[in-house]
């Protein structure tokens, strides 16, 4: 896509909710002029085969992410720190999946 | 196989088969005149909306792997699918009451042009992204009300899908509706290419209302919508969107006719050519 098209038609991140009770999941990203073309283009790319029950599409320039660069300093630190898992009990078979 | 209660019963006011002693309208069995004629009538209307739907759906696909962005060349075929699953319908149900073994395939692929009863519009070749996107638009802006009011209607099988493609031309309006509001109202180029199509495709439009002796003894007897109420709808979604994209008004002085008779553009043949090749070249094949 030209860079004439790139501005015309911004880059928006797209969110589905597979069915009700669970939370919005990314699933890619669509071009579109504006937000609501944007949901239209996100239901024609990504809901065909019944994948949602509700869409979220967000500006790609909204989004503030993290540098890959500081990967190591970021998620490095947590890496060694497997107590903060709760892998260690033993689930009563009452409670079910958690 | 369709009964010969069903058959009788088409067209009937009451969508159940069952007869009821104070239903004024008379039971017809096979064989009777009116009965017949209804038939007749029936299996012209189901070419008809089957043939411009098939058409349509096939120019729209047309634009699988072209499309001027990734989400268009999704959302065009998406349409065109729409429009194949009620082409099949209405093939599916004409093979039914034929009753001669004829499958839907015969009548999308083993037909002539000139057997082909689908409007003018529907066959001209796409154009650009404005003339194919407009043509969506004024298309499903007829079929959206078309359906909606039958659902309401005697035919039990055509009430029933009405239901399914009600919602289905709700988002191609909504879809087209959109793009024709972001094209006249975006660029001047975009403003100059719809303008064009406006042109272009104004004088296809009113064949969408055409009524003849079939489609009023239809209409008489329940089955098919009354074309001055769907052209009310269509009007007024045309004014609402067209103000919306800066268009002039909409009110074409000029309607070609011809394709409810079976008389065709030349772009039909070629459209058949590639349509119908491989059924034609080896028949029977299938996936």
């Amino acid at each position: 896509m030209s860079d004439a098209n790139s501005e015309l038609t911004p880059l928006w991140e797209v969110f589905i909710r597979p069915r009700t009770g669970l939370a919005h999941s990314h699933v890619g990203s669509v071009h579109a002029a504006d937000e609501v073309m944007a949901l239209q283009a996100a239901r024609d790319v990504y809901t065909r085969r019944g994948e949602g029950v509700s869409i979220w599409v967000v500006p790609s320039a909204s989004i503030t992410a993290s540098d890959p660069a500081q990967r190591d300093e970021n998620f490095e630190p947590a890496a060694s720190k497997i107590y903060r898992h709760p892998s260690f009990y033993d689930i009563p078979d009452d409670v079910g999946h958690m | 196989m369709v009964s010969a209660d069903n058959i009788a019963g088409i067209g009937m006011s009451a969508p159940d088969h069952a007869a009821q002693p104070q239903d004024p309208a008379p039971r017809q069995v096979p064989g009777d005149l009116p009965g017949r004629a209804q038939q007749d009538d029936l299996l012209a209307l189901l070419m008809r909306l089957g043939d411009d739907h098939l058409i349509l759906g096939h120019r729209l696909s047309e634009w699988c792997g072209h499309a001027p962005m990734l989400e268009e060349d999704l959302a065009l075929p998406n349409m065109a699918l729409d429009l194949l699953g009620t082409a099949r319908m209405c093939y599916g149900y004409a093979a039914e009451i034929e009753g001669s073994g004829k499958t839907e395939d015969d009548y999308a692929f083993l037909r002539d042009g000139t057997a082909f009863r689908h409007i003018l519009m529907v066959e001209q070749p796409n154009g650009d992204f404005a003339y194919t996107i407009l043509r969506q638009f004024f298309f499903a802006a007829f079929m959206h009300p078309f359906w909606q009011e039958m659902t309401g209607l005697a035919d039990p099988r055509l009430a029933a899908h009405a239901q399914k493609a009600v919602k289905e031309l709700a988002y191609h309006i909504r879809h087209s509706g959109e793009w024709v509001i972001r094209l006249g109202d975006g660029t001047p180029e975009s403003a100059r290419r719809i303008g064009d199509a406006l042109d272009a495709l104004s004088p296809y439009v009113g064949e969408l209302f055409e009524t003849d002796s079939i489609s009023i003894a239809l209409t008489t007897a329940g089955v098919l919508p009354d074309m001055e109420v769907v052209q009310r709808q269509f009007d007024a979604t045309v004014a609402q969107t067209f103000r919306a994209a800066t268009l002039p008004d909409y009110a074409p002085e000029f309607a070609h006719s011809g394709g409810r008779r079976g008389r065709h553009t030349e772009y039909l043949g070629h459209l058949l050519a590639e349509l119908q090749f491989m059924q034609r070249a080896y028949p029977g094949q299938s996936w």
